[in-house]
């Protein structure tokens, strides 16, 4: 369970510019939601990060406060070159969209009317959500592939409670992760 | 610029929701509309919608709603403001963690946390997945599209925005 980094090697380590283009084209390509392209780029077409290590600091992200893509740009920008990483991570992803934000709100506020996006973000959205219900199924693969019963039930349980029972998401995160940390720890031990 | 101008009050609130944003931004967005169209009426509905479609349809993190609203109030330096107000006090905050949980990297701890952490993430990723769909799919159309893309970024490592042209052409023409 406790997979080793897929950048653990010092040659495998991206250096600054790599890191601002990744997310630089992360953030261009993520229409309707930005994570499925980071799980994309990282992971599939560069291999800097495994499955796991690319959840774990999903979940690092997650649980602290803010926009989770812009955690996940620090935390992985920092482990790879310290600030200057992070500082390089963060500005590729947020330079060409707020650049083009503020292209649209000029024309927004020229033209006053953006209602007939609504039929293309129909379509959109419903794109968007799938794009994320792939990425967790290979998110969720090692899972099932190496019958993790105890990850496979915790997994599920969070499922149950944020999807069916409405639980606010960071309320389930605060109350399962002692609960599966310390049910690993028990069995790791 | 006064103090209480509202562009000043926008970057403040922006400042403020950053941290309120656990857990990711659907759960700020509401408060973001009660306090900018109900509260403060800067905006109106349809300006709102229209601003959070715009979010939506451009490419980048969908809570640069933000750095629309910041650019209605207060132009170009209100837009980049706000955002600044949205991301710096956060980024700081996760760069202290992420620098004490890399230093723990080999701690016997630290590799239960990242043990349990997974699971729990991967089942929540999922119960935001479903819960997107229910709130984005209205239509079986709508089903069928996202299930089809999800099967053609699962099996296939083909570039998912050919399918997203796709997409928004059918919903342009009304079809989902």
């Amino acid at each position: 369970m406790a997979d080793s980094t897929a950048s653990g090697a010092p040659d495998s380590v991206p250096t600054l510019s790599q890191i601002f283009f990744a997310f630089f084209g992360i953030a261009i390509s993520g229409f309707g939601g930005v994570m499925p392209w980071a799980h994309r780029m990282l992971v599939e077409r560069k291999n800097w990060l495994s499955h796991e290590k690319f959840a774990e600091d999903v979940a690092l992200a997650q649980f602290l406060p803010g926009p989770n893509i812009i955690n996940l740009s620090i935390v992985v920008g920092s482990r790879w070159r310290g600030p200057a990483g992070a500082l390089a991570a963060c500005v590729g992803l947020m330079i060409a969209p707020v650049i083009l934000m503020i292209t649209f709100g000029e024309l927004y506020s020229r033209f006053g009317d953006a209602s007939w996006l609504n039929g293309p973000l129909e379509g959109l959205s419903a794109w968007a959500v799938g794009l994320i219900v792939a990425m967790t199924a290979k998110l969720a693969k090692p899972m099932f592939h190496g019958r993790r019963y105890m990850a496979i039930f915790f997994a599920a349980v969070a499922f149950v409670a944020v999807g069916f029972l409405r639980v606010p998401l960071w309320w389930a995160l605060i109350a399962l992760a002692p609960l599966s940390v310390a049910a690993f720890w028990w069995r790791l031990r | 610029m006064r103090d209480d101008s509202p562009v000043n009050s926008f970057i403040l609130l922006s400042l403020i929701l950053s941290f309120a944003a656990v857990g990711g931004v659907n759960a700020v967005i509401p408060e973001l509309h009660r306090q900018v169209v109900e509260g403060h009426g800067w905006l109106n509905d349809r300006q709102f919608a229209d601003m959070f479609a715009i979010a939506n349809a451009s490419p980048g993190p969908n809570m640069l709603i933000v750095t629309l609203i910041g650019h209605s109030l207060g132009g170009v330096s209100g837009a980049i403001l706000a955002t600044l107000a949205l991301c710096t006090p956060t980024c700081l905050l996760t760069y202290a963690v992420g620098h004490l949980w890399e230093r723990f990297k080999d701690a016997p701890w630290r590799i239960a946390v990242q043990a349990g952490l997974i699971p729990v993430t991967v089942g929540l990723i999922a119960a935001s997945a479903y819960l997107l769909a229910r709130a984005a799919d209205h239509s079986v159309a709508a089903y069928a599209l996202t299930l089809s893309t999800a099967a053609f970024s699962y099996f296939t490592r083909l570039n998912p925005l050919w399918l997203m042209a796709v997409a928004a052409a059918l919903g342009y023409g009304g079809f989902i």
